[in-house]
């Protein structure tokens, strides 16, 4: 999604995941390059500028932080503030939280907090606009589903530019 | 138009421009979103004169594209790793029987271990098949060879299967921008199959017949001679299309940069991207190394090889996948091409399995044989250290 609402945005954009063939449950990880000139890398990230975590569970078993580069931001769906989600990973970054599990229960009445974190992403980095967010989601869903998970995407982009002030 | 999509719709929605009339499906990752994207193409109505079915196997899949492809339509399905070695019985039949049967190989690692990764160690396997093999890097160029394939595998000259070969999950699952065909584009490029010969029950003919030793010998000489044939189709077809849409993707290799250089990199696929830009970050301190990309894989371009890096001392081929008793095949084949040449080759099997082959790790590849650090030789790249169980 934010390679799609990137390219919108003029960027040249390269996204694609990694996981394994279980059907559910596994740590997954996506990646995501955006830029000004074409982008012709295909390898896995090592040093990323951002990294966002989906599931706050996952860091049981993933060192998130890793390689994230030192003015880099981590990203989080962690229902505790940042300082305390700094102190678990025990890590010198930046670091911003949002209680995305909720949010998306309470808006989508599941724990999905894909699109959540799409708009917490933009919201944090400012890299990509709301508005261009909720264009993508319109072209990808259709009906209630469209606009719970644009109502999610707007509350998540509002709590993380608010927060990352 | 540019577009953000995923790897499968570039494939997908390139193979509706060229119309086909008999689609057979059968899932396997990183393939099925091909022809699911198809499918839904197909129950949308997007696909006039098209059949769309779904086989019971990858070995059913193939054969109802034989059956069709022999009728006179113009034919396509996806598959990879253990579904190809599935159809291969039924291919290289397929291949034998010269029918332009086109479908696109998501590379993917073979079995056992199960992987469900990228290496080339499926397609790999077809090497000897008698099936045209082109690989791409980005799915950009996937979307660009479709067309192209069917007008080649198509030609009369020619009849031959085409396999394009993208790599799983690099290719597949990536989202990146491709430039879109529209359909008249590509109904002005791809002119209707119209068949040399056709089961027909106006003129009842035989596909595939036994063929006792008296008469076999002379349907391989005809193959061969059709791959060799094959060569100047596709070069023309290749031509054509970087004439016809400004894209080009250059010949049977991309040669870039290896006129005065000490030491070429040769590759295949999705890595090559990544090889250029080490390359040419190399080139920016001083030194002089150059890149082959390799995109025709069957017929081999032997030729061009030779003709490309002839004055290159050392050469390194760096690859997914290997002959296992030998080396890797595409150095295997680049060794033959420059049999009787004064070259030194060092070939190296990288990211089997869909292990990421990281910058540093290419770095360290290129600089090891350029300081002589390494001998002539196969090696494996990117190994954790590891002790066999066996014995």
């Amino acid at each position: 999604m934010l390679a799609v609402a990137g390219f919108r945005e003029g960027y040249y954009t390269l996204s694609f995941p990694t996981f394994g063939a279980e059907k559910r449950g596994t740590p997954v990880a996506s990646f995501l390059r955006l830029s000004d000139k074409p982008i012709v890398l295909r390898d896995e990230v090592y040093y990323p500028d951002y990294v966002v975590v989906l599931d706050p569970t996952v860091v049981e078993s993933v060192k998130v932080d890793d390689g994230l580069k030192e003015n880099g931001l981590l990203i989080a769906n962690y229902p505790k503030s940042a300082e305390e989600f700094k102190s678990l990973l025990n890590t010198k970054r930046k670091v911003v939280t949002i209680n995305a599990t909720k949010m998306a229960m309470e808006v989508l009445g599941r724990p999905i907090t894909n699109t959540a974190m799409v708009g917490a992403f933009a919201g944090a980095t400012k890299l990509i606009k709301l508005e261009t967010l909720k264009e993508t989601i319109y072209e990808w869903f259709k009906g209630e589903v469209a606009d719970k998970n644009a109502k999610l995407v707007e509350e998540a982009y509002n709590y993380m530019a608010e927060v990352s002030r | 138009m540019m577009k953000v999509v995923r790897g499968f719709y570039s494939v997908a929605h390139a193979v509706k421009t060229c119309k086909p009339n008999v689609i057979s499906a059968y899932p396997i990752t990183p393939q099925t979103e091909i022809v699911e994207n198809l499918a839904a193409m197909y129950a949308n109505g997007e696909l006039e004169n098209c059949v769309y079915i779904t086989a019971e196997s990858e070995f059913s899949a193939a054969s109802i594209l034989v059956g069709a492809s022999a009728a006179g339509a113009r034919t396509f399905t996806a598959t990879c790793s253990q579904g190809l070695i599935l159809m291969s019985e039924v291919l290289i039949n397929a291949a034998g029987m010269r029918l332009p049967i086109v479908l696109v190989n998501t590379n993917r690692a073979l079995s056992a271990p199960l992987s469900i990764w990228n290496d080339h160690q499926d397609s790999m396997f077809m090497r000897d098949a008698g099936i045209i093999q082109v690989y791409v890097e980005n799915n950009q160029e996937a979307h660009d060879l479709i067309p192209q394939a069917y007008k080649i595998a198509e030609n009369s000259k020619v009849l031959l299967p085409f396999m394009v070969c993208m790599d799983g999950f690099k290719l597949t699952h990536a989202y990146e921008p491709v430039n879109l065909h529209t359909q008249e584009m590509i109904d002005e490029f791809l002119p209707p199959y119209e068949p040399v010969a056709k089961l027909s029950v106006e003129k009842p003919l035989t596909f595939g017949a036994y063929a006792p030793p008296h008469i076999y010998m002379e349907f391989r000489v005809a193959l061969q001679n059709a791959m060799e044939r094959a060569r100047k189709v596709i070069e023309d077809v290749f031509k054509e299309w970087a004439e016809f849409t400004k894209r080009d993707w250059s010949g049977h290799i991309a040669a870039e940069n290896v006129d005065g250089a000490e030491t070429a990199v040769v590759t295949m696929g999705s890595i090559t991207s990544l090889v250029r830009d080490v390359i040419e970050e190399l080139r920016k301190e001083g030194k002089k190394v150059g890149l082959i990309k390799l995109r025709t894989f069957r017929p081999f371009p032997n030729d061009e090889i030779k003709k490309a890096l002839e004055d290159v001392n050392k050469v390194i081929v760096i690859e997914r996948a290997v002959s296992f008793g030998n080396e890797g095949q595409v150095a295997i084949e680049i060794k033959n091409a420059l049999y009787g040449g004064n070259n030194e080759i060092y070939s190296f099997a990288v990211g089997l399995g869909g292990r990421d082959v990281p910058r540093e790790l290419i770095v360290k590849i290129i600089d090891n044989v350029m300081k002589g650090k390494v001998k002539q030789g196969f090696y494996f790249e990117g190994v954790h250290e590891f002790r066999e169980v066996i014995p």
